[in-house]
């Protein structure tokens, strides 16, 4: 949270701006990206509070845009509809809503009639069109307000010559505007008459908090009605002349390339299959359904070259990691020191869309259709792939199923491009599921190592050494990205990005003495996994870790979790949620023997998180039965609270909070990849052990609070690392025992039977009919 | 190529296509309905749900010669045609009370298994317990299990 005194240059007084009113005929305004956030430079960072603290993430993402023109822009059409594109992503977070929202409120139209689209990459705008980091309603919040008053005005102005009044005397409602007579213009009307010479520069005021509609009010999800009636239309469903399916057959080892082909053309004769080709990424088949493409891809008899990581299982990564640990400032101190390591496994980050895109590569050029979170960095590596300029790529960005950062990269597109430029043919191309955790994005393995030293009652001293497989940041950061980081005060441009995101997120939001939070990542090729910022890098790990020990330092001083937590909280809006778990969950309350409550608290994003639970870890639960299904021990209760800054709409935050417990709740108990002899065991939602039903808390709850910010916060992650740590702490009280390893299912004996890696896809079943219900 | 004959939303249709492919790819990739979706294509991920004769089925796991004349498909496409009315089927109407989905992926077959747990569950005369939820297999990656709860029960009542 910093305090910026820096006033960026467009903004004028507290809620005055500038926008433009583009010219010619009908209302099209525009608004400067970068409204609302101050500049880098006026930040002061003092040496001992942690950096997070003053300087986060959502600051660096939002700043990185400030230097780059970045127009944006609502058009009016004769309807009086507004049309507004934009530049990031929606793959479930609800910011189309949110969006929709502020346009409403500042336009004074109804919802229904502002339509937001997401905009094809658009080069010019550099890193700001990512989606990333929680970070769009923070960075859009003022921009798009902008805009809406700026075609509000334009509107007004339009009108006022149409109705022969003056402006002010004008009262805009619903998309009508009267004039004091009852004389009155729709906004389709008033867009028609309107033609604006050229383009000019217009102030607008922003509307006071106070007479917002629908801001700070849940609303429903503009898209609620097509998802519920299956018109809600992702890549795969686009109807693309002559784009066929097309599969991957894969490498059995990880990242593993094909050599050759034995039986191309006994495949190509395969019914329905129309092309096979060698791609970098394995051997590329099209057909007319996907379900050829699957039989072809099982037919496929190929000759493969060794993968990244030949031979290795998990344990050898771990050694890997334990190697490459840096050491620890204050030395042991006998009694006086608290340790604890913890080990995180990989899990994989797929959605339930798999991975997929279209692509038509033909004649010299490329027009890619794809659920891509960043689509300048897809257009400059499909150029890339192809040896096209980037002038000649096309990149359209359609909604996603699900992201979780996944699809920062372009991994599919890429494919797509590369098939369609073999086949000479458009391409849709997909993922089979079992691809998914085999060889798409992972979170990657790291080992968090803490020592505390407690001495006459108090903690002088926390130190946490976490060191992770290297993740993957090439996501189109590139340039703007090294120059942002070179631009950061007092010397953090010399980190490496992942440093400077572990600094830029990680806070202890304890007083806790001296404090070190120190990232490693050995190893400097990022190819060897398929790493990803899948749904927050390193916070759910490096949270489990500290709340673990927390509760540990509160048990070795004979104190409450909770009261131990309050007395050494830094932070009042942290003080704030944890004190309102503690209560709204009824923390203390009398549990049965194996069951017991666990609570966590986490700070980032502008805001803060506390969750409670309750675990049952009693025999007769943990071994309950539900066909093909991992039960285990059952989360029954779960209540979350969050301050997530200036909301603009809380039943989007709370989705995003129970999906964040989802998340969170898997990582601590279920969900991994299992690393055997160099690729990865999961092939299957059934073998991937993410929550399901048979998981979910029975009785789940949770409250956003009215928080003190007068600024958005970002909500798309920040659910995940309370709930994995209050889970983790949970599991650790009603079992008395201290979880090392995470989930902590990993080294039960394996749930399931590996599915095949030759073929690298498991057979379509032919019994179906004997499961209807 | 040979011939399957089908009903399909209330419709009978016709389609040219091997026998053998999954009911999943001639709706989506011949016939291009695409609500049902695809997660896994081995009956796990519960996404493609439909209803075949008013039952819940997974159609990337039933090759299309075993669907016959007189069989009837259900996709979310025709699902509000089944009840009475112009409008929604009430556990979609639920869905919308509740704000159950974020990205919609999961939600047509969440949706499709939905009534069919219900239409069960009344069948055998009887209301819906914790283990009747506990026992939907859907997958949904954004977490929305707990609305989807709350929905099915809401659903419950108003189909009456
Ligand atoms: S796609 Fe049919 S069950 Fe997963
Ligand atoms: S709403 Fe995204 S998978 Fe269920």
């Amino acid at each position: 949270m910093g305090n910026h005194d820096g006033q960026p240059p467009a903004r004028l007084s507290r809620r005055t701006f500038v926008g433009y009113v583009v010219g010619g005929a009908g209302v099209a305004v525009a608004a400067d990206l970068t409204l609302g956030a101050a500049p880098a430079s006026a930040l002061p960072i003092p040496s001992l509070p942690q950096v997070a603290e003053l300087y986060d993430l959502n600051d660096f993402l939002t700043h990185c845009a400030l230097p780059t023109s970045n127009l944006i822009g609502i058009r009016i059409d004769d309807q009086g509809d507004a049309h507004f594109a934009l530049p990031r992503m929606e793959v479930g977070q609800g910011i189309t809503t949110a969006v929709a929202m502020l346009i409403a409120d500042e336009l004074d139209l109804p919802i229904e009639r502002v339509h937001v689209t997401l905009a094809p990459a658009r080069p010019e705008l550099l890193f700001n069109q990512l989606t990333g980091g929680s970070n769009t309603i923070i960075s859009m919040y003022t921009p798009v307000r902008v805009a809406a008053a700026v075609a509000r005005k334009a509107l007004l102005e339009a009108a006022a010559i149409q109705l022969g009044a003056i402006v002010s005397s004008l009262v805009a409602k619903a998309g009508v505007i009267q004039a004091p007579g009852g004389e009155s213009l729709t906004y389709g009307e008033a867009a028609a008459s309107a033609v604006i010479p050229e383009t000019k520069q217009v102030r607008v005021r922003l509307k006071d908090d106070a007479s917002l509609a629908l801001v700070g009010k849940g609303h429903r999800r503009i898209d609620a009605v097509d998802a519920v009636t299956g018109r809600k239309e992702f890549a795969m469903d686009l109807d693309v002349p002559h784009a066929l399916p097309t599969m991957v057959c894969r490498a059995p080892d990880l990242n593993g390339t094909a050599r050759s082909v034995r039986n191309q053309g006994d495949v190509e004769e395969m019914p329905g299959v129309t092309h096979v080709a060698i791609i970098p990424t394995g051997v590329a088949v099209r057909a007319r359904t996907f379900g050829q493409c699957i039989d072809a891809v099982r037919a496929l008899d190929v000759e493969w070259n060794p993968g990244t990581v030949p031979g290795k299982d998990a344990a050898d990564v771990l050694t890997e990691l334990r190697r490459a640990q840096l050491p620890l400032a204050v030395p042991k101190l006998g009694a006086a020191s608290v340790e604890g390591e913890f080990v995180f496994h990989f899990r994989s980050g797929s959605a339930l869309e798999p991975n997929c895109a279209v692509a038509d590569v033909r004649d010299g050029s490329a027009t890619i259709w794809g659920g891509l979170k960043s689509p300048i960095d897809a257009q400059s590596k499909v150029a890339k792939a192809l040896g096209l300029s980037q002038a000649k790529v096309t990149v359209n960005v359609v909604q996603g199923g699900g992201s979780f950062g996944r699809k920062l990269f372009s991994d599919a597109a890429i494919e797509a491009a590369h098939a369609s430029k073999a086949f000479g043919a458009p391409v849709k191309l997909m993922w089979h599921r079992a691809d998914e955790p085999r060889q798409g994005r992972v979170h990657p393995m790291a080992v968090s190592r803490i020592r505390a030293t407690v001495l006459a009652g108090s903690v002088l001293t926390f130190e946490q050494r976490h060191t992770s497989v290297p993740v993957d940041w090439r996501h189109g950061l590139g340039e703007r990205l090294t120059a942002e980081v070179a631009a950061l005060p007092t010397g953090l441009g010399n980190l490496g990005f992942s440093e400077t995101v572990f600094l830029l997120t990680q806070e202890l939001p304890y007083n806790f003495g001296v404090i070190t939070q120190l990232l490693n990542e050995p190893q400097p090729a990022p190819t060897r996994f398929n790493t990803g910022s899948v749904r927050n890098i390193y916070s759910p790990d490096v949270a489990t870790a500290n709340e673990l020990m927390v509760d540990r330092l509160a048990a070795r001083l004979g104190k409450d979790p909770v009261a131990f937590r309050r007395s050494h909280l830094k932070s009042k809006v942290v003080r704030r949620v944890l004190d309102r778990v503690a209560e709204l969950g009824e923390w203390g309350r009398a549990m049965p023997a194996g069951t017991a409550q666990g609570i966590a608290i986490h700070k980032e994003y502008k805001g803060a998180t506390a969750v409670l639970v309750e675990i049952d870890c009693r025999p007769e639960t943990v071994n309950r039965k539900v066909r093909d299904a991992v039960t285990g021990p059952r989360v029954t209760r779960a209540t979350v609270v969050v301050d997530a800054g200036l909301v603009i709409n809380p039943d989007g935050v709370k989705a995003q909070m129970m999906g964040g417990f989802a998340d969170g709740l898997a990582q601590a108990l279920t969900y991994s990849n299992h690393l055997v002899d160099g690729h990865f065991l999961e092939a299957s939602w059934d073998n991937s052990a993410y929550t399901r039903q048979w998981n979910t808390p029975l009785d789940f709850r949770c409250e956003v609070l009215d928080s003190d910010s007068t600024e958005p916060g970002g909500v798309g992650e920040a659910g995940v690392a309370a709930s994995m740590a209050a889970v983790a702490c949970a599991w650790a009280r009603a079992t008395g025992r201290m979880p090392t390893e995470f989930p902590i299912n990993f080294h039960d004996p394996l749930h399931f039977e590996p599915k095949s890696f030759v073929p690298p896809v498991p057979p379509s079943p032919t019994d179906g009919l004997s499961y209807t219900f | 190529m040979p011939q399957h004959t089908f009903r399909l939303n209330g419709e009978t249709v016709t389609v040219d296509v091997e026998d053998g492919v999954r009911v999943l790819w001639v709706l989506r990739d011949v016939l291009g309905v695409t609500g049902p979706k695809y997660g896994c294509g081995i009956n796990v991920c519960k996404a493609c749900t439909s209803h075949v004769n008013g039952k819940a089925f997974n159609p990337c796991a039933v090759p299309i010669d075993q669907i016959g004349e007189d069989d009837e498909i259900t996709t979310i496409e025709g699902l509000a045609d089944t009840v009475e009315g112009d409008g929604l089927h009430p556990m979609q109407e639920a869905w919308l009370e509740h704000d159950v989905s974020q990205c919609g992926y999961c939600q047509p077959g969440q949706i499709m298994a939905a009534v069919a747990l219900v239409n069960r569950v009344r069948a055998e005369g009887r209301a819906i317990t914790d283990a009747d939820l506990d026992g939907i297999r859907n997958v949904c990656r954004c977490g929305t299990y707990p609305r989807i709860r709350q929905a099915i029960r809401t659903g419950a009542e108003s189909m009456g």
